[in-house]
């Protein structure tokens, strides 16, 4: 078969634009296994040392546990508040929920920047900053309008005259949530779940105001190590956190249709 | 089968449901005898519906009040009345097997594994789905899933079942066929059963009694013969089976009522007041038509016009007469009977006895679906 000219260029343009889209990503595996302590790229040589200094240096995994734990917190009750927004909004039937919708969607279209001056200012006030709770709560309000469109799209889909016909069958209001509701829009909640997570994990502008010596997230140190002393660990921080995203949100498409599926 | 148990007795009291400006059942009485098949017949907007979500619990009334078996359930919450309800949409739960989404009112209900499982496999029996306990809904057809939502809402047991046009989203062929599944198991369980539908075709096979709903309002209760023989109201008559209605003026003399239809006079069965403009209504079997030559026989009123169509049926023709004032009659006639065609002029004739004359009444044309 022969390919006419203007195939190849479009399957070539498509190639770049691909290679354009993972290569910063793809860029930094190499460079983790640098043997001297640069950021050049061809990396020379191989170690794993920048992986060694990740797990013994205290500074490296404190932070990368103050992410994690943050982000865990920012995750349950981001989900637990976008979910039940979601189903308020839902059943409400005047122009209202509109308006409600885009005041709940506004911290994900305002400029992080302008929020994290405000944040700043009230923490300073209420000696919130460099504490978890001031993480978890700045985090919460940046990963609720996720976790709303997410539940919201899967709410979309639910056939709301299948609780009518629970009611029918015996099954009270929290009945028909916890069998017929809740199962059905669980993709849903799952997915809101995983973004709020990844939300809180990679936010950096907000935790930049807010951060402490003594309260350090993953992407604050990052930020702080490279700009400091280029020190090559980033590179094996951003493998691991590369990998164990594409884990996480493999597992989760996974989940998504299956459900789907039934 | 188990012993056979007898439905509860429904009794619907002055119900009254407002939206707004808008009444959508008005002052609505009904009784419904333990065990009977009632259907709820009317256009859409008539209340039937509306009726239906009151008994099961769905929407509120504004007034009245509303007993099932005796005991008043206006103030219980559609979970607790008990009562089992198919949707013309299914509703199935597509997250469940055909198997638990039948078994979940008896979860719900408490009871143990070994009792349930007896009851789900007897109500699919019923149904003739038992082969199909491990499929998800989204597996089966259409007719498939309603026999699941009939079994699903029979399972435990209710007095009292409610389906709100349960064949709606069907072909007619399956259609039929579920409705003499329906009417068997209505046999069979002995429940109360309450049919909401728009086609009375589907009325009149089913039903023990027909309610015919119209603008918020029962037209009138009885069984379909006496709908299509008895008709009180003209919506009535136009809505069950067809029927030829005739606008004519009132003559009174005497012991004797005469009317003028499209210029012609005939014999009225009942005595109205002069000048009144009742209908009157003919059966297209109760017709005949006769060559203009013929005289009418004794008792027989007569009617000149023209024949506008004429279809060949098989076990008979169907015939529509133009009378001179534009009104059309339609005739049923047997194979035997003489074959007019098209323009031929002829006699409409009928048996004085064989009208009935109804109030006329607007409505009945514009609720027309």
């Amino acid at each position: 078969m022969r390919l006419a000219p203007s195939r190849l260029l479009l399957g070539l343009f498509c190639l770049l634009v691909a290679v354009w889209l993972v290569m910063p990503t793809l860029v930094i595996i190499p460079m983790s296994f640098n043997e001297k302590k640069s950021l050049a790229f061809p990396p020379s040589g191989f170690s794993w040392q920048w992986y060694e200094n990740f797990f013994t240096n205290p500074d490296w995994l404190s932070s990368f546990f103050n992410s994690l734990r943050v982000a865990g917190l920012v995750a349950v009750a981001a989900t637990l508040i976008g979910t039940l927004a979601s189903l308020g909004l839902s059943r409400m039937k005047h122009s209202g929920a509109g308006l409600l919708r885009a005041i709940l969607i506004t911290p994900m279209i305002v400029p992080g920047v302008v929020l994290a001056i405000g944040i700043y200012a009230v923490y300073l006030d209420y000696q919130l900053v460099g504490t978890t709770t001031g993480f978890v709560i700045a985090h919460t309000m940046l990963a609720i309008p996720f976790v709303i469109i997410a539940v919201s799209a899967s709410l979309e889909v639910f056939d709301a005259r299948l609780e009518t016909a629970a009611a029918s069958l015996g099954a009270n209001r929290f009945t028909t949530f916890r069998t017929v509701t809740l199962p059905l829009i669980a993709p849903g909640i799952l997915s809101g779940l995983l973004f709020a997570f990844v939300t809180s994990f990679d936010e950096i502008i907000v935790a930049l105001f807010i951060t402490s010596p003594y309260l350090k997230t993953l992407p604050v140190q990052i930020f702080t190590s490279i700009t400091r002393d280029a020190d090559p660990t980033v590179t094996a921080v951003g493998t691991i956190i590369f990998i164990a995203t594409t884990l996480v949100i493999s597992a989760g498409l996974i989940i998504s249709s299956k459900s789907t599926r039934s | 089968m188990t012993a056979r148990k007898r439905g509860a007795a429904i009794d619907i009291k002055g119900a009254t449901k407002r939206y707004g400006n808008f009444t959508a059942l008005d002052d609505v009485s009904l009784h419904i005898e333990p065990g009977e098949f009632m259907t709820l017949l009317g256009p859409s907007g008539s209340g039937k519906t509306t009726t239906l979500n009151v008994v099961a619990g769905f929407t509120d009334l504004t007034s009245g009040d509303l007993a099932v078996g005796g005991k008043s359930i206006v103030a219980l919450p559609a979970h607790k009345r008990n009562i089992g309800v198919v949707f013309q949409h299914y509703a199935l739960f597509p997250h469940m097997t055909v198997g638990k989404n039948v078994a979940y009112p008896l979860t719900l209900r408490g009871m143990d594994k070994q009792a349930r499982d007896r009851l789900v496999v007897r109500a699919l029996d019923m149904v003739k789905m038992s082969d199909f306990a491990h499929r998800y809904p989204s597996e089966l057809s259409g007719g498939q899933q309603q026999r699941v939502a009939l079994a699903r809402a029979i399972v435990f047991d209710p007095p009292l079942l409610l389906m709100d046009e349960p064949l709606g989203a069907l072909d007619k062929k399956l259609r039929e066929w579920l409705q003499l599944e329906i009417k068997r198991i209505h046999r069979e369980l002995g429940t109360t059963f309450v049919y909401v539908t728009h086609d009375q075709e589907e009325a009149l096979v089913l039903s023990d009694r027909i309610a015919v709903f119209n603008q918020g309002r029962i037209e009138q209760v009885g069984t379909g013969r006496q709908l299509y023989d008895e008709p009180t109201t003209l919506f009535v008559a136009k809505f069950i089976g067809e029927s030829t209605s005739l606008r004519g003026t009132a003559l009174t003399s005497g012991n004797e009522t005469s009317l003028t239809i499209a210029g012609q006079k005939i014999v009225a069965n009942g005595k109205l007041a002069s000048g009144s403009k009742p209908v009157v209504l003919l059966r297209p079997e109760k017709l005949l038509l006769a060559g203009t030559n013929t005289p009418p026989a004794a008792g027989q009123n007569s009617l000149t016009g023209q024949v506008s169509e004429a279809i060949y049926l098989g076990s008979g023709s169907k015939y529509q007469v133009t009378l001179r004032d534009g009104s059309v009659a339609i005739v049923r006639s047997s194979l035997e009977a003489t074959p007019f065609s098209i323009g031929d002029t002829v006699d409409l004739r009928w048996s004085v006895v064989d009208a009935k004359l109804l109030a006329d009444d607007d409505r009945a044309d514009m609720t027309m679906t």
